[in-house]
């Protein structure tokens, strides 16, 4: 029973746990204190001093973020001096800051923006001083403007500490301190792994996506080409939130008809491959318990996950499914599978995929990724990119009626789309390995043991009589912790506990991926996970194996899973990075080999 | 047993080896040794005696003369007419005659002082641990091992009065006690000799000349609270610092000082050097202690403080080096004799460094609550060239530009807080009627915006913005607004700044506008002619 403190602030009586920040308190009591640097899903770090309040008995003012709370304290959170003081503060940060709103990435989501204009700051109060630095694109996925940066920390503490990725760091001291990669040799040649939090965290324009927006509308706007859409089941239970939804409403009828409306020429969905890959993933499963082959096997659709074990645990590789990511299932499928049902030339087809996820635009560029006879998907847009494409358009999503999409590859059942929640894709692939070990079909099919926002999620499954340990981690932090104790098994014992295991790179799973909007807390992220269990619970179709497009598929096209045909465009092999600066080394596992 | 009649006292610290101290004593032995002398006469070293701008010094005893700005060339004289003849080379000596021990007309930094911290200093061979403990060296560990306990350790500190000398002035009996009643079963102490505060080189002085004092002083503290294990944290510039520290430690190992059993009792303590590399806010104690475990050295936010959780998140007491250095002679005399110096709230002796331009720059220990008056004219001997005074920076680069109505006040942590001034490290320096004010605040805002750790944006970004409006102000192109931005600027670093390095700005930059307003109001004309802001 912890102990509780009574306080007072603003006059106003409040009663929290020891231990408790001013700001906790406060959050308590409802009273605002403004901050910038502070995250509630971090821990603070102090850098900015906009949330200082004045405590009686203090000489200075102190920051209500990191100051805890003591018996009897009386806190004033606003006062003409505390005002002056954070106005210096965003003055400060406006005559150090690449000010270019109206065309920043961030624009109306910046925590800068939005801080200077409640307070109503005199923008030429200070000489500007900003010395340029250059802007960091050596990475396919992640751009990083230190013009823009403020030196919240945030960054820097979610890729050390929260991701255990360690690409970037603070370099250098005073006002030439930096958010830097190793040697500055730029992200692209450090062993970040793309998986995009930073940007999602970043509350300013300094780190964002590298944008892929102007690529697409140039397909769209070429009569030549014929562009197909699919999008990630996060994508649905996120729009909504964009145009003033509540979070968590899945809006995919209206999603498609947003599609159409900039003019993509066929909306499919990534959903359907997410089925698809259930199919092979569960065979691949299937047969590696019946053959004793390397257990557990691994989930693959996360490529942040991915270029974090070749990175770190390449001595794994082997346990990691050869299936592709959905994205990357379709691409090939799209080029190939649906050119010949639609009699269009594959070279004529531009594949663009929305992805909640920065690291899809290093994937679809891997250079394996052309079992198609082309680069299977051509462009990515993280939901960021999309929204904003949508709201320059004039496209207002509320307005919209809702639209089916193209059924060829756009149908797809509920483990398809849980895929986009932390555990979605085991309890996806959970549905049809028991009905291809057993024959029959699982009645009780929520298997909430693997739901939720814990970060290592464990479970026993009675597959008919069979016991399947299984695991479930999200954000790279916890599938470090998860996979040193696999490898530790392993080197020990020759196995371990584990049959399956799922990683999702990004805390929450896809629903808080990279390319998700700017501040989405774990809270928000949760809820659109609750979001896409609901849309699941109300569908027809529930197991990947009753989708009608995914018999169709098989029957026309792949034969079976596990089939050559399915080998060749499915299934891919993986590398070995180099941990100072991402780089390949070497092949760690045999091209579309299957485990005999 | 062979007695010497005479012994010559050669100061060796940086600023005499710049002069050619070592050079010099090669020669002085070779002569001594042509004339047979070497038995009678001893040559030692020892450490700096405080006085700095005067080349190479020597201190001959027993008569306790000073010479100074010698050269090699002096050597066949001084020898001759002195040393056998007994007759002090008048045109070589520092000033006058008188001697620190012979009560007649004193100047200068010879002048009566009263030394607890410096009392070895430039007596004693800093290398040679039985010099220390001939000295009196090493009893009041004695003492506190053999017949006191922890809790009576810390009653005596407490009792004394003494007060942190690194800047802060926290009372140090009651810093240990909280660490000492902490809850943990590993705890530290940490000397801070990082010595980064400008004009500041006591804690040099202590560390080159008397380093076995800090070590007596660093195991009491662990003793008191219960550490084992303590470290001093060097600046890595302070090499002859670093160098004599080694072998004062490796000496107290070999006698059984250090380590384990220490004098046979059951008291552990061992002690380690960790160099500092050339960051001002590693000064601080958290930027500190987060550097010594292998951090980005940038401060932590308190609380919670370092009593509690400081190293590795434990107890530990971070304490200067000077104040250290107070604790043997609290332990040996008492709480009493302590509180005979000094004022009430401010018992004991302050290290005071005076520079600038006065006829006798460099170090004195003084009662606390010396009025600033007498430490500049009778100790400094009053400013040099017959110029008159301006200005006294008083407390290092974060302290307080004093104009001559306010001479009078008395340095001691209390009475100085009337003026919005602070003792800070007791550096104090003097400037004459030349110096332009605008071109002084230009160099302690440089100083800051270059020492910024960069973690908190009012100090990362304020001091750059100070240093653009200073710039401005030099160069002509400032408005008198741009000077009450300047304070305003500063005013809010204070109030909003992570730690004191940032905190600190508004004392010089306000106390230099306020005082000296006319400096600045006159380079507002662009045509304004100043040899030091505008070439």
């Amino acid at each position: 029973m912890a102990e509780m403190v009574k306080l007072f602030i603003d006059g106003r009586e409040v009663e929290v746990e020891q231990g408790s920040t001013i700001l906790e308190a406060a959050k308590k009591a409802g009273i605002h204190i403004p901050t910038l640097c502070y995250h509630p899903d971090l821990p603070p770090t102090g850098a900015c001093g906009v949330c200082v309040v004045e405590i009686e008995g203090s000489p200075t003012p102190k920051r209500s973020c990191c100051t805890p709370v003591a018996p009897g304290m009386k806190v004033t959170t606003n006062s003409k001096a505390l005002r002056e003081v954070r106005k210096t503060i965003v003055q400060l940060l406006l005559s150090d800051h690449d000010v270019t709103c109206p065309t920043c990435p961030a624009n109306e989501k910046c925590e800068l923006q939005s801080l200077a204009n409640y307070l109503g700051v005199d923008m030429n109060g200070l000489p500007a001083i900003l010395e340029r630095k250059p802007i960091d694109e050596t990475s396919i996925s992640i751009v990083k403007d230190p013009n823009k940066c403020i030196l919240c920390g945030r960054c820097v503490i979610v890729c050390n500490e929260l991701q255990t990725v360690s690409a970037i760091t603070i370099a250098n001291r005073g006002f030439e301190a930096e958010v830097d990669t190793f040697f500055s040799q730029g992200l692209g040649n450090s062993p970040c792994v793309n998986c995009g939090q930073c940007t999602v965290f970043c509350p300013t324009g300094a780190l964002s996506e590298r944008s892929e927006i102007d690529l697409v509308w140039d397909a769209l706007l070429d009569p030549d080409k014929v562009v197909v859409v699919q999008e990630a089941p996060s994508i649905r239970a996120t729009l909504g939130e964009e145009f003033g939804m509540e979070i968590g409403t899945v809006t995919v009828g209206k999603m498609y008809a947003a599609l159409r409306k900039l003019g993509f020429d066929y909306v499919f969905d990534t959903n359907f491959a997410a089925d698809l890959t259930i199919m092979e993933e569960a065979n691949e499963l299937v047969e590696r318990i019946k053959t004793g082959k390397p257990l557990p096997l691994i989930t693959s659709c996360s490529p942040g996950w991915i270029k974090f074990m070749e990175t770190f645990f390449p001595d794994l590789a082997e346990h990691v499914s050869t299936c592709k990511s959905p994205q990357q299932m379709f691409g090939a499928l799209a080029k190939t599978y649906f050119a010949k049902e639609a009699g269009i030339d594959p070279s004529k087809i531009v594949s663009v995929s929305i992805m909640p996820c920065t690291a899809k635009k290093f994937e679809a560029r891997r250079p394996e990724m052309r079992d198609s006879g082309y680069q299977d998907v051509d462009y990515v847009l993280t939901t960021r990119e999309f929204v904003r494409m949508l709201k320059s358009a004039g496209i207002d999503l509320k307005e919209l009626p809702d639209e089916k999409p193209d059924e060829l590859m756009g149908m797809y059942s509920g483990a398809g789309t849980i895929f986009g929640a932390t555990g979605g894709v085991m309890e996806a692939a959970v549905r049809t390995a028991y009905w291809m070990i057993t024959g029959k079909e699982l009645e009780n099919l929520d298997i909430t043991a693997v739901r939720g926002m814990a970060g290592i999620k464990e479970a026993e499954l009675d597959i008919n009589g069979l016991k399947v340990k299984v695991a479930v981690a999200h954000g790279l932090g916890n599938a470090r912790e998860l996979l040193t104790k696999v490898r530790k098994q392993i080197e020990e014992t020759g196995k371990s506990e584990y049959a399956f295991i799922e990683i999702m790179a990004c805390p929450g799973g896809c629903v808080g991926g990279g390319g998700q909007p700017k501040g989405s807390t774990f809270a928000m992220r949760a809820r659109r996970g609750e979001g896409l269990y609901k849309e699941d619970k109300s569908l027809p179709i529930r197991r990947s194996h009753e989708n009608p497009a995914i018999k169709r598929v098989y029957e026309k096209f792949l034969g079976k899973p596990g089939s050559e045909v399915a080998h060749r465009l499915l299934h891919t092999y993986y590398y070995k990075r180099c941990d100072q600066t991402g780089c390949t080394l070497e092949a760690v596992t045999e091209k579309h080999v299957g485990h005999h | 047993m062979k007695i010497a009649r005479m012994h010559v006292l050669l100061p060796v610290d940086p600023d005499t080896v710049l002069a050619g101290v070592m050079e010099f004593q090669k020669a002085l032995l070779e002569e001594l040794r042509k004339r047979n002398l070497e038995e009678e006469i001893k040559v030692l070293e020892t450490g700096s005696i405080g006085i700095t701008g005067k080349g190479i010094l020597m201190v001959v005893y027993p008569e306790g003369i000073y010479y100074a700005n010698l050269k090699v060339t002096d050597i066949p004289r001084i020898v001759e007419e002195h040393f056998l003849k007994g007759r002090p080379v008048k045109d070589l000596l520092l000033g006058e005659v008188p001697a620190r021990f012979v009560k007649k007309e004193k100047v200068g930094l010879t002048r009566e002082q009263k030394r607890v911290v410096l009392e070895n200093v430039g007596i004693i061979d800093p290398e040679n641990i039985d010099d220390y403990i001939a000295a009196g060296g090493y009893e009041a560990l004695e003492k506190v091992l053999t017949s006191m306990k922890p809790e009576d350790v810390i009653e005596e500190i407490k009792k004394s009065g003494l007060r942190g000398r690194g800047g802060a002035g926290f009372p140090t009996g009651i810093k240990w006690e909280s660490a000492k009643k902490a809850p943990g079963d590993e705890k530290f102490v940490i000397c801070n000799a990082d010595e980064g505060e400008p004009g500041t080189f006591k804690d040099r002085l202590i560390l080159e000349g008397d380093p076995h004092k800090l070590i007596e002083g660093m195991i009491i503290a662990g003793y008191a609270i219960g550490a084992e294990k303590g470290y001093i944290y060097v600046r890595g510039e302070y090499e002859l610092s670093i160098r004599r520290l080694q072998k004062a430690i490796q000496d107290a190992y070999s006698y059984n000082i250090l380590g384990k059993n220490i004098l046979g009792t059951n008291v552990n303590f061992d002690l380690e050097i960790k160099k500092g590399a050339g960051a001002y806010v590693c000064g601080e104690e958290t930027a500190l202690i987060e550097s010594l475990e292998g951090k980005r050295g940038q401060p932590r936010n308190k609380p919670p403080y370092p009593v509690t959780h400081g190293l590795w998140m434990k107890p530990t007491v971070v304490n200067n080096v000077e104040t250290l250095a107070n604790v043997p002679s609290i332990i040996k005399n008492g709480a009493e004799w302590y509180r005979t110096m000094g004022t009430e709230k401010c018992p004991g002796t302050k290290v005071f460094t005076i520079l600038g331009h006065v006829v006798y720059p460099g170090l004195i220990e003084v009662e606390m609550g010396t009025p600033l008056r007498d430490i500049i004219f009778n100790y400094g001997g009053g400013i040099k060239d017959g110029k008159r005074f301006k200005a006294a920076l008083v407390g290092g680069a974060a302290g307080v530009f004093l104009p001559e109505s306010l001479l009078s006040v008395r340095m001691d942590f209390d009475n100085l807080k009337q003026y919005s001034a602070v003792l800070g490290s007791g550096a104090i320096l003097v400037m004459n009627e030349d110096t332009c004010m605008v071109d002084m605040l230009f160099s302690i805002i440089r100083f800051f915006k270059h020492e910024s750790c960069g973690q908190c944006t009012p100090c990362r970004i304020g001091t750059y913005e100070l240093y653009a409006l200073i710039n401005k102000v030099r160069e002509g192109e400032a408005k008198e607004e741009d000077l009450d931005k300047m304070i305003s600027l500063s005013e809010a670093m204070f109030k909003s700044s992570f730690c004191p390095l940032g905190q600190s700005l508004v004392m010089p930059v306000k106390s230099a506008i306020e005082n000296f307003r006319e400096d600045f109001l006159a380079h507002l004309d662009k045509n304004y002619k100043c040899e030091k802001c505008r070439r």
